[in-house]
Formats: C-alpha cells, sequence, structure tokens
C-alpha cells in the first residue's frame, strides 16, 4: 500500500478513536501532541488499526513506537 | 452475517454515515437531548461510536443537561482488571436500553477492600447495582489436577471470596449484585482429560460458576453469565492474552459492545424494561412464500425442506417464548380469512390460533395495527418486539413507533431464530409459576381489533422512500417474468387471466393492445418488476384486460401512479374512456374495491361479485404520487416523451 494511503487511513482512525476531527495527522506526530491520547488510548489506537489494515501488532511491537511515522512504518512492514 | 451476528450486534440496525455528525449535533442541541441520545444508540455501535456517544452523555450530565426521557441508573463498578473501557460503551448501551448511566469505578485490582469499606469510591456512590466484574485471575484459584480434596477447598475458598464482596457491598449500600460468572481460558494442561479431571482450570470454574448460580437463587443479587456469553462468541475470541498483558484488559475489547448490551439487558430487566410482546408477520416470517399467492399447499413450512425447516424453527422459538410467558401477536399484510387458514388446516404448523392474543391481518400500515395490538392488551408500545422479513416494514414501524423493537433479519430464514433470540428482548432476572400463565391471562383465542386511527404521516414517510417507478412497454426481455407474473399473482389481480408465453408474445405485438410493464426501486433496493397492465382498445375506449400488483408494494400508492400513467397514454392516443372489471376468485377479494377508490363510476354489478367500471379520461383529476416517475421504450407516437426517459 502506498504511504499516503496509509496516512489517509490513519487521519480517519484519529478523528474516530480521539473524537477529534480536526487532529492532522502527520509523520512526527506524537502522543504529546493529541490531549486525549494516553496509555490506554494507545491500546484503542492500535485495536483500530489492526482491525481497518487487517494486520496484528505484538506488545513489543506497539510500545517502542515514537510517532506515527514509526506507526505508518510499521504498518507498511505487515502488509 | 452470520458469523458475526453476535460480536457486531446484527440484529440492530446499521450505524450510518453521518452518525458523528449527529453526535455533534446533540451535543450542541439544547433541547430533545434524551431522544436523540437514544435513537444514536439504537444502531449496532462499535467501541469507537460507543465511546463517542458517552462523550456526549457525559457532556450533558456535566452541563447539567437534562437526558429525559432516559432514566437515571447508578452503577457501581469493582474489577480485578482495567475498567476504562468498560465505563463508556456501557453509558452509551444504557441509552440503548432507556437509561442514563451513571459510573463510579473502585479503584483498580482492589474488589475486596473497595467492597468492605464504608467509604469506599463505589459504597459512598450509594449505587443502584454494583457491577462485580471478576474474572479467573480475580479469584484464589490454584489448580490441583488429580487432588479432589485440594480442589473442592478451591472452589469452597473462591465461592468465600466472591460471597465477601458480596456481603460487603450489601452493608455499605443498598446495591444489588451483579455477579458474572467466569469464562475459562481455552489453554489446556492435559487435553482433553482437563474436563474430566479435579483440580484443573476447566473443572475448578465450571464448579464455581455453578455454585454461584445455585447461591444467587432466592437471593436479591443477579447472575451476569459471561462465561455463556464467551462461550457462544469463542473463547479463544474472547481471551486476549496481549491486551491482559499489556493492560490488564479483561477480554478482547472487539466484544465490548455485546458485553455492555448484555449488562445493560441485566440493568433493564431490573427496572423492569423487557419486552412482555412479540408480534409476527406471517408471509416470509413464519412461513415460506405468499399464503395469498400459493396457496395452503404451496407454502413452504415443515420438516423434509430446509427453508420449510428453517421458519419451523421461528415458530418453535416463538411457542418457546410464549410458554415462558410472552404474548403472541399476529401482524399481516392478508385477508384475515386467508391468514389465518395456515394456523387452522396445515398439518406442519406448530403455531394455531390459540396461541396467537390479537390478530392483526388486513391491508392497513403494520404501525396503526401494532399500536392497536399494544391497545388491546393494555401493554406500553415499548413492551413489544416486531419480526418481520420485509425491511422496509420494519424501517416503518421504527419511525413511526421508535419505542418497539425490530430486529434486523438476516435474508436466510435458517438465521431467523438465532436472531431473535441474540436480540434478548425478553432477558428476565427471575422466572415464576405465575410467569409462565402469563401468556394464557393475555389470551382471547386469535381475536382482531378494529383499527383506532391511521398513521397521517404516512405521505411523508412514503416520499422518504425515494421511489422510482420505471413505465415500460412489454419486449422480448421482460417477457418471461411478466407470463410468470400473470400466472401466479392471485390477490392484487383484477381479473385473473392467465396467459401463455406465446398469447404474451401476442399481445405485444398486437397495435390494439397497450401493455405495460412496471418496475419500483426505493431506498431499500430494487423491487424489480411488480405490476403488469394491458388495455385492449374497443374502439374509442381502452378495457383493462388485465391489472395485477405485487402485493409487497401496497400501500404505497403506486396503483394511482399506474392510473396516472395509463391516462397518461390515453389522452395522447385519443381514448374517451377507460374500463376496468372485477372478476372475483376465491383470492383477490382485497381488491373488490380497487376501481371505486381511484375514482372510477360503477357500470354494472352482478350477483356473483363481479362488476365493471368507467372512467373518463377528460374528466380523470391529476393525483400527485409520492415517487418519481421514470418511462423507456414507448412507440414513437409518445415523442414528446422522450426527454422524461432515462
Amino acid at each position: 500500500m502506498e504511504m499516503a494511503n496509509i496516512y489517509t487511513a490513519l487521519t480517519d482512525i484519529f478523528h474516530d478513536v480521539f473524537g477529534d476531527d480536526t487532529i492532522v495527522v502527520s509523520p512526527d506526530l506524537t502522543a504529546d501532541d493529541v490531549v486525549e491520547w494516553d496509555s490506554l488510548s494507545h491500546i484503542r489506537l492500535v485495536l483500530s488499526v489492526e482491525k481497518r489494515f487487517g494486520v496484528r501488532f505484538s506488545a513489543s511491537e506497539t510500545g517502542k513506537l515514537k510517532n506515527v511515522g514509526e506507526l505508518a512504518g510499521l504498518i507498511q512492514t505487515k502488509l | 452475517m452470520s458469523e458475526n451476528l453476535y460480536r457486531d450486534l446484527a440484529w440492530l440496525p446499521r450505524m450510518p454515515p453521518d452518525f458523528d455528525a449527529r453526535c455533534r449535533s446533540a451535543a450542541e442541541a439544547g433541547e430533545a437531548l434524551g431522544q436523540r441520545v437514544h435513537s444514536l444508540a439504537s444502531y449496532a455501535l462499535d467501541e469507537n461510536a460507543l465511546a463517542r456517544l458517552a462523550k456526549v452523555i457525559g457532556g450533558a450530565g456535566a452541563r447539567g443537561a437534562s437526558l429525559a426521557p432516559l432514566v437515571p441508573f447508578r452503577l457501581g463498578i469493582v474489577s480485578n482488571a482495567t475498567t476504562h473501557f468498560l465505563v463508556p460503551a456501557l453509558i452509551a448501551t444504557a441509552a440503548r436500553h432507556g437509561m442514563a448511566l451513571d459510573c463510579a469505578e473502585a479503584d483498580f485490582d482492589q474488589p475486596v477492600q473497595q467492597a468492605l469499606a464504608a467509604d469506599s469510591a463505589i459504597n459512598s456512590f450509594q449505587p443502584a447495582a454494583t457491577l462485580v466484574a471478576l474474572d479467573y485471575r480475580g479469584l484464589p484459584l490454584r489448580p490441583s489436577p488429580g487432588d479432589s480434596d485440594a480442589a473442592s477447598a478451591t472452589v469452597a475458598a473462591c465461592l468465600r471470596h466472591l460471597d465477601t464482596i458480596r456481603e460487603g457491598i450489601h452493608r455499605h449500600s443498598d446495591a444489588i449484585c451483579v455477579m458474572q460468572t467466569i469464562p475459562r481460558p481455552p489453554e489446556a494442561i492435559f487435553g482433553d482429560l482437563d474436563f474430566a479431571l479435579a483440580g484443573t482450570m476447566r473443572s475448578l470454574i465450571e464448579a464455581i460458576n455453578r455454585g454461584l448460580a445455585e447461591r444467587l437463587v432466592g437471593s436479591s443479587d443477579i447472575l451476569f453469565d459471561v462465561a455463556g456469553l464467551a462461550e457462544t462468541v469463542g473463547l479463544a475470541q474472547w481471551h486476549d492474552p496481549k491486551l491482559w498483558n499489556l493492560a490488564k484488559v479483561p477480554f478482547s475489547n472487539t466484544f465490548l459492545p455485546l458485553y455492555a448490551e448484555h449488562a445493560c439487558r441485566l440493568l433493564a430487566a431490573m427496572r423492569g424494561r423487557s419486552r412482555r410482546c412479540l408480534v409476527l408477520d406471517l408471509d416470509n416470517t413464519l412461513w415460506g412464500g405468499v399464503i395469498g399467492d400459493d396457496g395452503l399447499d404451496g407454502i413452504v413450512i415443515g420438516q423434509g425442506d430446509a427453508t420449510g425447516e428453517a421458519h419451523l424453527e421461528l415458530q418453535r422459538t416463538a411457542l418457546a417464548l410464549r410458554d415462558r410467558g410472552i404474548v403472541l401477536a399476529i401482524s399481516s399484510k392478508n385477508n384475515e380469512e386467508t391468514a389465518r387458514l395456515p394456523f387452522r388446516q396445515h398439518p406442519e404448523m406448530l403455531l394455531r390460533e390459540e396461541h396467537i392474543a390479537v390478530f392483526q391481518a388486513n391491508w392497513d400500515d403494520k404501525a396503526s395495527n401494532i399500536r392497536a395490538i399494544a391497545k388491546e392488551l393494555s401493554l406500553g408500545i415499548d413492551s413489544l418486539a416486531f419480526t418481520d422479513d420485509n425491511p422496509v416494514e420494519r424501517d416503518l414501524v421504527r419511525r413511526f413507533l421508535p419505542e418497539v423493537a425490530v430486529p434486523e433479519l438476516p435474508d436466510d430464514p435458517a438465521l431467523f431464530s438465532r436472531t431473535l433470540s441474540a436480540a434478548g428482548y425478553f432477558a428476565t432476572t427471575a422466572f415464576s409459576a405465575e410467569d409462565r400463565h402469563r401468556a394464557e391471562f393475555y389470551q382471547t383465542n386469535a381475536r382482531r381489533v378494529a383499527l383506532q386511527s391511521q398513521c397521517n404521516d404516512i405521505d411523508a414517510y412514503l416520499t422518504s422512500l425515494a421511489m422510482v417507478i420505471h413505465f415500460r412497454p412489454f419486449d422480448d426481455t421482460g417477457r418471461a417474468r411478466i407470463t410468470q407474473l400473470i400466472n401466479k399473482s392471485n390477490q392484487f389481480n383484477l381479473t385473473t387471466r392467465r396467459y401463455t408465453e406465446a398469447e404474451v408474445r401476442a399481445i405485444q405485438a398486437d397495435p390494439g393492445c397497450f401493455t405495460l410493464q412496471v418496475r419500483l426501486a426505493d431506498a431499500f433496493g430494487d423491487n424489480g418488476m411488480i405490476g403488469v397492465i394491458i388495455c385492449r382498445a374497443i374502439e374509442a375506449d381502452w378495457e383493462i384486460d388485465t391489472w395485477l400488483m405485487s402485493c409487497r408494494v401496497l400501500g404505497r400508492k403506486v396503483e394511482l401512479a399506474v392510473l396516472q400513467e395509463i391516462l397518461h397514454h390515453a389522452r395522447r392516443r385519443g381514448i374517451h374512456r377507460i374500463i376496468g372489471r372485477y372478476r372475483p376468485t376465491e383470492r383477490n377479494a382485497m381488491v373488490a374495491d380497487h376501481y371505486l377508490k381511484l375514482g372510477f363510476t360503477a357500470l354494472e354489478q352482478s350477483r356473483d361479485g363481479s362488476s365493471s367500471w368507467r372512467l373518463d379520461v377528460a374528466a380523470a383529476p391529476a393525483h400527485a404520487t409520492p415517487m418519481e416517475v421514470e418511462r423507456s421504450g414507448f412507440a414513437s407516437l409518445d415523442t414528446d416523451e422522450v426527454a422524461d426517459a432515462r
């Protein structure tokens, strides 16, 4: 899948999970930039990503993600 | 649909595409917030949608806005696991069941301490109920394979642990405890032997669940059979080791909507909000086929046929519900005598007239009929559930009577019974001998009640169906279906003249014949060909040789649109009068007044019931119909119509 398509899908997921349509999803976006992005909503985010792309992540994979760019990269390796 | 019936709450209508927008506008709205929230909660919401709706509800609570008519309910939650995800799912789901839920969570993994302390977060909250959401990791479970003494001691210790929590909650609050059974983990140590051997996880958990169920009988506390729920969807799907390791989430979030739905059903049942009456459609719901067209020998019901067995299974479920006190009623678009025939004479029918409290078979809209049923039984509209295979009828009832529970049904009747059961409309927390006889109290042997009033907004509803009617003269492509309809339609058929395909071809080619094949599409999809018209020219008149329509589109003003179309072509051809004839058969009584209702004047009425009618083309008034008209394929005489054709 093209990286651009991954970001389009991620944008929908972020808006859905955090209930905020103004979030702009870019590679350098981190949990510090989104008020509602705490360790628990991070789980909802990961589950939504798994469902949307039909992939599975291990705890260690999702635990060490630093920003959205790394998440998008991880998704691409699984597709 | 079948695989994901439970996980996706497939008996609820799909989430609308503008769900987010409707949540936002509900959050900003000052009025009718309770109704809006209730209506938004009525869809099959996934976890994220539940969280979003919960935010709307929470926002209303924070600014003190009223959520009426939702009834307030205070719920405490104690758990050995993370309940963070549970709370929004419960709050949004409770709105589906008419409740405004307010939750207090005990501190993480302190169920006993929280239950025993008078000033704990849950006890001081004074909840109406406290959900004790323990899973196997929250019990003192020590496997001792092969050691039955140790196993008994472990089971007793676990039950004592649960008793301690219950007693603490009762001592320090008035809450009713909602106690969960324990879903066992799917991992086996021995394999099949785990089930036989004392002291394995499997044996221990089984004994604990049984012991818990037994001690709750006769108490004021309530059993929440989470183990049964997990088995229904699959234990391997239910337990997600990664989520437990990551954040002590007790089961896969995929099933959060299902878990919340089941929990809220129990809370609603505590408040006496479960359903008491099941209203059933007949054709293609209780049996396969259309009794009015196919006749007693033609409908499919009973053993030896896959479709017949599927419908029989739904009858069996309805009968089992009646045995536990649920009242049964019928709402069907049919002639009453025809509709009662299978109940009286079909040997394979399980349901008989004596099982039916109110039997409404007529041609009026189902919303009016269901209202009449509720009134006759002195039950609230919100006590009724309505099962119908036809999506248009389901949608109409949902719109006019949003209080009635109307399950979505899959196309395959094999899943009707399971879907109705999964919807859980009749969940109760107790069962008494009195309940068993309740259905009989309501019984008056399938009586029929007069309709009070029609729904006056039917026109607006019909407009919302976005119907498109398409007219076309007979052609080669349509001929097989035209012939089929001519030979199959019995009820909405004015003359019941049967023609072979060769005869239909001759009519198509005859310049003295004017023909129409009528198709109808609506917001729910394409209904295909639903009507056939044949007019024969006799000097300057058209005699309607054949007028037949599918009963599926009755009550939608289609016949009015067809008449307009006939008049449209009659005018262009200089026709003076339209002559209509009614020839009675055993099955077409419903159209005896067809021409009268359409404004024709009677020419003659014979003793055998047949009649003929006249309409002057020049004097016929134009009627607006709630649908878009399309036409194609008409001869060059109608060149001025090309613009109309698509």
